[in-house]
């Protein structure tokens, strides 16, 4: 009986028309993932896909809010040791059964020395399992975000790490190259089929899933293409169903071709100026941008709605608060920002002695959404308020050195607060008065104690509300003080065939095709 | 003449030595790795841990002399962007861009060299001014606008071509090939074209000039008054004698093609050696643009004494001048 109920299955599932309508979709992406293993480089974009294959305790569901995922429940047993009951009966892709011992191994992983996602858990001291399915992780102190942390943190099996040697995260110094790189094994919705570095990586359905699929794809198959008109180009020529990636150019274009839609929002990255605020700047002269004065100036020099309007095609979303509305810590009052009025800046400017300020604007070509159009609208409002921009724009990878080394007199930077979806991100990596572990984005030099104060109380504070509310004040006093002076939150835009019947586009900007669904195809 | 070679072989070895300190001090202005590696929520700490393990807390000389050292023995790290071995992520490269390069050189010989019989012999005709005049704009056109717009025409208008990738390949030993499949040769096409256009125009223009000083020398004079047929004296006996340039020409320009086919690798998503170049530039991947660097000046050096020497045996007058 057994034996036959193995035939009907399929049988069955044919008649019902299941599997007979194979869907794929054919993704088009502007890069390549950098590697099959999500601990080899601690980069949000690889991280995202690798969601497909791999899985952590807990992610985030289609509004952005923590859901059980591999755990199916959790305490805080004491403030600083949380207790996850593991879900049972789920099996990576080989097979074997998820259980306590793996989630150990993997935190011992990322959390390992040499591990390029260290920070990403930055208070874990260690996990221990209590029994198959249930473990302990102890952190080094209260802290209230583990979950928005976890939600990056996928889990291996231990016993094909240790069979594979991959017990510790690869290390690009020790010359080794190594097994997960190149194979995968997860509990995730999909696996990998193939994978050609640069060209092309095949997904296809894991059907042993713990989950029921919403998706209804049976095989994805991922191509890179970075040049951004061919890529316009293989999906008006029906190579590819869909990008996560249309050039802003395009856009219209796009949706006005037969068979073709877009979907657009902004997201969560929040474009910023910042200021140098070293005593001195770096060309010697007494830094001027150390004058409230001068840095209220600057704001009202610049017209947050002619750059919405102008520069980014009515798309992007004018911004008063230093993270996005979807950001917990986020609220309207902070959102508010003056017009722009370059009479009044100029009085401002000449009140505070600072009359043609010289100084450079610190700008990349490639990080932000029409940055240099941005950059040369930006110089053109400060030059007629009285200020004497010169603009220095070049490549990420020239300019990133000048702004983190403090070359730079102003700078943009633009922060999602990624990965943890948390305003506490922005607080500690570019508020707070830099040192060892917090601060590293404070590349002006500044150093405000009483914020610094909120900031610390808000890493302990396991009450959200409370924490948010001290996150909230901790904003707002940057943002009295300008510290970071916001622009906008930048458009995003998504392209496909309309065979793509719905597809999840939160405000992470990361895709989710187990949330999407295809149209059989004619 | 072994004197000679050795001569050259040590010229090669100071060329190659040369272009790594050049690389070696490009890198020293393009930018921190470290800051683009390390992710938001790395730690100053962790950030100096890595640059410490990365070995670029050194001098820049040691990290050189290390560098040269490693490459001799042929081990030039591991990708900081991907952690694969750079020798194997390029010789993973190595075959699509050798396959586009040696159909692109193919291409522009078959076509290049009948153009410019063609417009030597036909000079002053509509047909000859027409292609010297269209050479001209082959010349000048940029090859990303060139790639761009067969893309628009041959795969977005027409739908006859694919407007990326490499198509299904088939892997014979460690050389993947897409010659063997119908999509793989579909999809070398456009590319193809692309990349020959301005060597195409090269190789015309070259052949007409050869063509023309040939047709006025003294041999094809007699040949015509002996009643040679004149396909004959073109095709036979001047074409024969202009393509010793053009020999010349191609193979030292198979260099250039495989520094050239940059541009067009990134227009059609061709994964070869220049796709892996750019991306390594754009991530500051040191070890990967070092290594490209110095396998591209190796080819060079090697296809231009290769010349030299070959040129001495064939005529003595040339060791001496040495």
């Amino acid at each position: 009986m057994k034996l036959r109920l193995k035939y009907a299955l399929p049988m069955l599932a044919l008649l019902a028309g299941g599997p007979a309508t194979a869907e794929t979709l054919r993704w088009g992406a502007a890069r390549d993932i950098y590697s099959l293993d999500p601990y080899s480089y601690g980069e949000s974009y690889t991280i995202a896909f690798l969601n497909h294959v791999y899985e952590g305790l807990v992610r985030y569901n289609e509004k952005l809010e923590i859901e059980p995922a591999l755990a199916e429940s959790w305490e805080v047993v004491s403030p600083s040791v949380w207790r996850f009951k593991l879900r049972p009966g789920v099996k990576f892709h080989d097979g074997a059964d998820f259980t306590a011992d793996d989630v150990v191994a993997s935190l011992a992983r990322v959390s390992d020395e040499t591990s390029p996602l260290k920070g990403n858990l930055p208070t874990y001291k260690s996990s221990k399992k209590l029994d198959d399915l249930t473990v302990e992780i102890e952190l080094t102190g209260p802290y209230p975000l583990l979950l928005n942390d976890l939600t990056n943190i996928q889990i291996f099996d231990e016993d094909w790490m240790k069979a594979n040697d991959s017990l510790k995260p690869t290390d690009v110094s020790a010359k080794k190259e190594g097994y997960a790189t190149f194979n995968t094994n997860g509990t995730g919705p999909f696996k990998v089929e193939s994978r050609v570095p640069d060209s092309k990586t095949v997904l296809v359905k894991n059907d042993a899933w713990w989950d029921t699929p919403k998706h209804n794809l049976d095989r994805i198959e991922f191509t890179p293409i970075s040049s951004a008109a061919t890529r316009v180009a293989a999906l008006l020529s029906g190579e590819i169903d869909f990008t996560e990636n249309a050039p802003v150019q395009d856009v219209e274009r796009l949706a006005a071709s037969p068979g073709m839609k877009v979907m657009e929002r902004t997201d969560l990255r929040t474009v910023m100026v910042g200021f140098n605020r070293k005593p001195k700047l770096a060309d010697g002269r007494d830094n001027p941008f150390n004058d409230l004065k001068v840095r209220q100036a600057f704001e009202l020099a610049i017209d947050r709605d002619l750059i919405k309007k102008r520069v980014m095609r009515g798309k992007s979303r004018s911004a008063g608060a230093m993270v996005a509305p979807e950001i917990p810590g986020y609220t309207e009052a902070l959102d508010q920002f003056p017009p722009g009025d370059a009479e009044k800046a100029k009085a401002l400017l000449t009140e505070a002695g600072q009359d043609g300020l010289p100084f450079t604007l610190t700008c990349t070509t490639d990080a932000y959404v029409s940055e240099e159009e941005l950059c040369n609208a930006m110089v053109s409002m400060l030059t007629r308020a009285g200020f004497k921009p010169s603009l220095d724009i070049g490549p990420a990878a020239v300019q990133t050195p000048k702004r983190a080394g403090g070359q730079a007199d102003v700078y943009l930077l633009g922060w999602a607060n990624e990965p943890m979806l948390d305003s506490y991100s922005l607080l500690v990596q570019m508020i707070e008065t830099k040192s060892d572990t917090a601060g590293v984005f404070n590349w002006g030099g500044w150093s405000y104690p009483a914020i610094d104060g909120k900031i610390k109380a808000a890493s302990t504070e396991m009450d959200r509300d409370k924490r948010l509310a001290l996150q909230t004040e901790a904003m707002k006093m940057a943002k009295d003080e300008i510290i970071m002076l916001p622009l906008h939150q930048q458009p995003v835009a998504w392209a496909m065939v309309d065979r793509v019947e719905s597809v999840a586009q939160l405000a992470d900007n990361k895709v989710r095709h187990w949330l999407t669904v295809m149209a059989p195809a004619k | 003449m072994l004197v000679f070679v050795l001569k050259r072989l040590m010229n090669a070895l100071f060329v190659m030595l040369a272009v790594a300190a050049l690389a070696f001090a490009i890198f020293q202005v393009a930018g921190d790795p470290v800051e683009l590696m390390a992710n938001e929520q790395m730690s100053q700490a962790d950030r100096d841990a890595l640059r410490e393990r990365l070995g670029l807390d050194q001098p820049m000389l040691v990290q050189f002399a290390h560098f040269v050292g490693n490459a001799a023995q042929g081990d030039f790290g591991m990708s900081w962007r991907n952690g694969q071995s750079v020798l194997g992520l390029i010789a993973e490269r190595f075959p699509a861009t050798m396959e586009l390069v040696l159909t692109a050189t193919l291409l522009s010989l078959l076509i290049g060299l009948p153009l410019g019989v063609l417009t030597a012999i036909g000079r002053g005709r509509w047909y000859a001014e027409g292609l010297q005049f269209l050479s001209i704009i082959g010349v000048s056109l940029p090859s990303f606008v060139v790639g761009i717009l067969l893309i628009l025409v041959f795969s977005v208008m027409l739908g006859i071509a694919p407007a990326f990738g490499r198509g299904e390949v088939v892997n014979l030993g460690w050389w993947s090939t897409g010659l063997l499949t119908r999509s793989g040769r579909a999809a070398l096409v456009l590319p193809a074209i692309a990349l020959s256009l301005y060597q195409i125009t090269l190789i015309m223009r070259l052949v007409r000039a050869e063509m023309l000083e040939v047709m006025r020398s003294d041999f094809v004079k007699f040949a015509r008054a002996r009643g040679v047929p004149r396909h004959r004296i073109w095709f036979r006996h001047a074409l024969k004698n202009c393509l010793m340039p053009v020999v010349t020409m191609t193979a030292m320009n198979i260099g250039a093609l495989i520094a050239f086919a940059l541009i067009t690798e990134t227009v059609f998503q061709w994964p070869g050696m220049g796709m892996l170049f750019i991306q390594a530039v754009t991530f500051l991947d040191f070890p990967v643009m070092s290594a490209y660097l110095v396998i591209i000046s190796f080819i060079f050096v090697v296809l231009n004494t290769a010349v030299d020497i070959t040129y001495a045996v064939i005529d003595p007058r040339l060791r001496e001048a040495r």
